[in-house]
C-alpha cells in the first residue's frame, strides 16, 4: 500500500476551496489588505501567522462574511461569496474570546446553529450529542459557560463551530487564552478533530509554534501583504527573505557580499573575517548585497579549530540552558555573536564550554540561508 | 461584627435620622385618631378605611398605574431600540449630535419639557387626558432608559452577535435570541426606573394632564393645599410600604444571584 502524501497544493489540477483573487480591503486610508492572491485546498490546516496589525484577521474575518473585501473576489468552493451574508455561509468560526451565549448551556450552545436550520429534534439531539463526545463534554452538557473552565469553554466553542458542519472552520487565535501546558495538549486534540472531521481549518495566530505544530501551510504575513507561503519544514528551512527567517525560530543574521563560487556563494561579511560559503539556487550577481542566515542548532561548537569551511573564533559570552538544550553565545574579534545550539543528551555530564571560552564556531554550506532581501 | 466607637454611632444616628425622622412622623400620624394632624389622639386606622372610600383619590391612583405602565413601556422599548442604533450603528452621519440630544432631557428643566408638550398638545388639537400623559412621560423617561441600556450594550461584546450571525441568524432572529436575553437585566431596570419616574412626576403631569385624568401626584399636591389630613398620610405610609417591599425585594435577589455566581465560580475552578 503506497501512502500519498497529502500535498494538493503541488498539484496542478487540485482545485482550491478557497480563492483570493487580488483582494484589497480599506478602512478608510488604512489599506489592512493589499493585492493579495492565496489559494487554500480542501482538508488543508492553514495558518495565517504575522504580528498583530498584519492583515491576518481581517483575512479571516472577509472569508466569514463581516468584512468585504474593498477589491478582489473571494471564491469558497468556486463560487463567489462577496454578496453571501455571514448567516448564508458554510463557514464557521471560533472566536478569540469563545463567544460562548452565556444565557444558554454547553448543549444549548452547541445545538444553537442547529436549531436555526429547522432540522428535526432527534437529528439535532443526535449531533449534539456526537459534539459533545468528540470534545469530551458529555458530562458538562447541562452547565452554563461560566460554570466551566477556560479549557472547557474553548472546547464547548470548538464543537458549537463544528456542529453544522461547515465546509471551513476558521479559528481566531483559538488558544490564546489557554495556559502553555493546555495550549500544547489542545494543539494535538485540535489536529485529531480536524483529521476526523476532515473540515477545512484556517487558523490565525500570531504564535510561531501554534502554526508549526498544527499547521499544513503557513503564510507568514506582514503588513498586509503575504510573504511566504509554505509548509512549516520549507518556511524554517527555506525562509525566501530576511523577514520570514526572523520572524520564524531562531536565528542569525549576517550581512554581506556574495561572490558565485562553483554551485556555492561565498559571501564576505566583515573585515579581517574568513568569507562564508552557502549553497543556493539563488541568481545573485557578483557583489551583490545578500544575508545569510544561520540557524542555531546547525551551528557547531569546537574547544579546538575544526578543519572544515565556515570556520569563526570567538568567545563565549553568554550560556542559556534550557534542560534540554543549551545556546552559547558566542561573540567573534569584530564583535558580531553568533548563537549555537548544543543538545544535552547526557545526565549530570560537566557542560563542556563555560563563560570567556576561547571557542570555534562551523557550519557546512548546506546550513545557511542565503537571502537576497 | 466589630464594635462601633461613639463617634461612628452618633454618625449613624443623625445621618438616620436626618433621612427617615420626617417619614416616620407621617407614618405614625397616618394611624391618629385625630383629625388634626398635629394632636395625637390614639391609635387608629380609620383613616385607611376613609381612603378606600374615596373615589377621586381610587381614580387617580389608577390612572397613575396605567399612566405608568404604558410610559415605561414605551419608553423601554424606545429607549432600546436609540441604545441600540447608538452603540450598535458604527459611525452613521448625525451619530454625535444624535447621542448628545438623547441626554439632554435628563438635564431640561421639567417646567420647560413640560410647557412645549402642552404647547404641541394645544398645537395638535390634542384633548389633555390619559394618553397626552403617556405621551409626555415616555417623551422625558425614554432617555433615561437608553442611557442605562447603552451602559450595558457597551460592555456586551460584539462577538456574541457575531457569532449567532456566523451561526445562521438573520440579525434580528441574533438581537431576539442571543442581545435581548444578555441585556435583559438591563432592560429591566431601565422600566422599573422609568416606572418609578412616571409615579413620581408631579410637574410634567400638571402641565398635560386634563380634568378627566388625574395623576395621583397632582391630586395630593391639590389636596394638600386645603389642608394636609390624615387621609394624605395614610396613602403616603401606602406607597412608602410598597417602595420598601419592593427595594427589600430587589436586595434580596440581588444577594441571591451574588451567591448562585461566587457558587458557580467555585464549581468552575473545581473542574479545571
Amino acid at each position: 500500500m503506497t501512502q500519498t502524501v497529502f500535498a494538493p497544493w503541488t498539484d496542478p489540477a487540485a482545485k482550491p476551496l478557497i480563492r483570493f483573487r487580488h483582494v484589497t480591503k480599506r478602512f478608510g486610508d488604512f489599506t489592512a489588505i493589499e493585492d493579495l492572491s492565496l489559494d487554500i485546498y480542501e482538508r488543508e490546516f492553514f495558518a495565517l501567522l504575522g504580528p498583530s496589525g498584519c492583515g491576518k484577521t481581517t483575512m479571516m474575518r472577509m472569508l466569514a462574511g463581516f468584512e468585504d473585501p474593498t477589491e478582489g473576489t473571494i471564491e469558497l468552493a468556486g463560487e463567489d461569496i462577496g454578496a453571501v451574508p455571514p448567516n448564508k455561509r458554510a463557514v464557521n468560526m471560533m472566536f478569540q474570546s469563545y463567544a460562548l451565549f452565556p444565557h444558554l448551556t454547553v448543549r444549548d450552545n452547541i445545538a444553537f446553529g442547529l436549531k436555526r436550520e429547522g432540522k428535526p429534534k432527534d437529528e439535532i439531539h443526535a449531533r449534539v450529542e456526537e459534539m459533545l463526545r468528540l470534545v469530551q463534554l458529555q458530562k458538562f452538557a447541562s452547565r452554563k459557560p461560566h460554570q466551566i473552565s477556560g479549557g472547557q469553554r474553548q472546547r464547548v466553542a470548538l464543537a458549537r463551530s463544528l456542529a453544522k458542519a461547515p465546509k471551513l472552520l476558521l479559528l481566531d487565535e483559538p488558544l490564546g487564552a489557554l495556559d502553555k501546558k493546555l495550549r500544547e495538549e489542545t494543539q494535538f486534540e485540535l489536529m485529531d478533530i480536524q483529521e476526523k472531521t476532515g473540515t477545512t481549518f484556517v487558523i490565525v495566530t500570531h504564535d510561531q509554534e501554534e502554526a508549526m505544530t498544527v499547521a499544513s501551510r503557513i503564510a507568514v504575513m506582514k503588513d498586509g501583504a503575504l510573504m511566504q507561503v509554505a509548509t512549516p519544514s520549507q518556511i524554517y528551512e527555506n525562509p525566501s527573505s530576511r523577514y520570514v527567517a526572523d520572524f520564524l525560530g531562531d536565528v542569525t543574521i549576517l550581512e554581506g557580499k556574495a561572490t558565485k563560487l562553483g554551485d556555492a556563494y561565498e559571501v564576505h561579511w566583515a573585515e579581517g573575517q574568513p568569507p562564508l560559503r552557502a549553497k543556493s539556487t539563488l541568481a545573485l550577481a557578483d557583489g551583490a548585497g545578500c544575508h545569510l542566515a544561520i540557524r542555531p542548532e546547525k551551528v557547531e561548537i569546537h574547544g579546538e579549530k575544526p578543519a572544515d569551511d565556515n570556520v569563526l573564533r570567538g568567545k563565549v559570552i553568554d550560556i542559556g540552558y534550557l534542560g534540554n538544550i543549551s545556546t552559547y553565545h558566542v561573540q567573534l574579534a569584530n564583535g558580531q555573536t553568533i548563537r549555537a545550539q548544543s543538545f544535552n543528551t547526557e545526565r549530570d555530564t560537566r557542560r563542556a564550554f563555560t563563560w570567556e571560552d576561547e571557542v570555534w564556531v562551523n557550519w557546512t554550506e548546506n546550513c545557511a540561508v542565503l537571502l537576497d532581501h | 461584627m466589630s464594635k462601633l466607637s461613639p463617634f461612628n454611632v452618633v454618625s449613624l444616628t443623625l445621618g438616620f435620622v436626618f433621612l427617615y425622622l420626617p417619614m416616620l412622623i407621617l407614618v405614625v400620624y397616618s394611624f391618629n385618631e385625630s383629625q388634626l394632624v398635629t394632636v395625637w389622639a390614639g391609635f387608629s386606622t380609620k383613616w385607611y378605611g376613609e381612603l378606600a372610600r374615596n373615589e377621586a383619590f381610587l381614580d387617580a391612583a389608577w390612572v397613575t398605574l396605567r399612566v405608568a405602565f404604558f410610559s415605561s413601556t414605551i419608553a423601554t422599548v424606545l429607549g432600546t431600540m436609540a441604545a441600540y442604533v447608538l452603540v450598535r450603528g458604527g459611525r452613521f452621519f448625525g451619530r454625535t449630535l444624535f447621542s448628545g440630544m438623547i441626554y439632554a432631557p435628563l438635564v431640561m428643566p421639567e417646567v420647560i419639557t413640560g410647557l412645549s408638550l402642552l404647547l404641541l398638545f394645544i398645537g395638535l388639537g390634542m384633548d389633555r387626558g390619559i394618553l397626552t400623559i403617556v405621551l409626555a412621560h415616555t417623551t422625558f423617561s425614554m432617555c433615561y432608559v437608553s442611557v442605562v441600556v447603552s451602559s450595558r450594550l457597551v460592555s456586551f461584546d460584539k462577538s456574541l452577535e457575531e457569532a449567532a450571525l456566523d451561526l445562521g441568524c438573520s440579525p434580528a432572529e441574533a438581537f431576539r435570541l442571543v442581545t435581548l436575553p444578555i441585556i435583559a437585566p438591563a432592560v429591566i431596570s431601565g422600566w422599573l426606573l422609568a416606572f418609578t419616574l412616571s409615579l413620581d412626576d408631579l410637574v410634567i403631569a400638571s402641565f398635560t394632564s386634563g380634568p378627566a385624568a388625574t395623576t395621583l401626584p397632582i391630586k395630593i399636591f391639590s389636596a394638600v393645599r386645603l389642608g394636609v389630613t390624615p387621609e394624605i398620610n395614610a396613602l403616603s405610609t401606602i406607597m412608602i410600604g410598597i417602595v420598601t417591599v419592593g427595594v427589600i425585594i430587589a436586595s434580596i435577589s440581588t444577594k441571591r444571584a451574588k451567591v448562585k455566581a461566587e457558587a458557580d465560580e467555585r464549581l468552575a475552578q473545581r473542574t479545571e
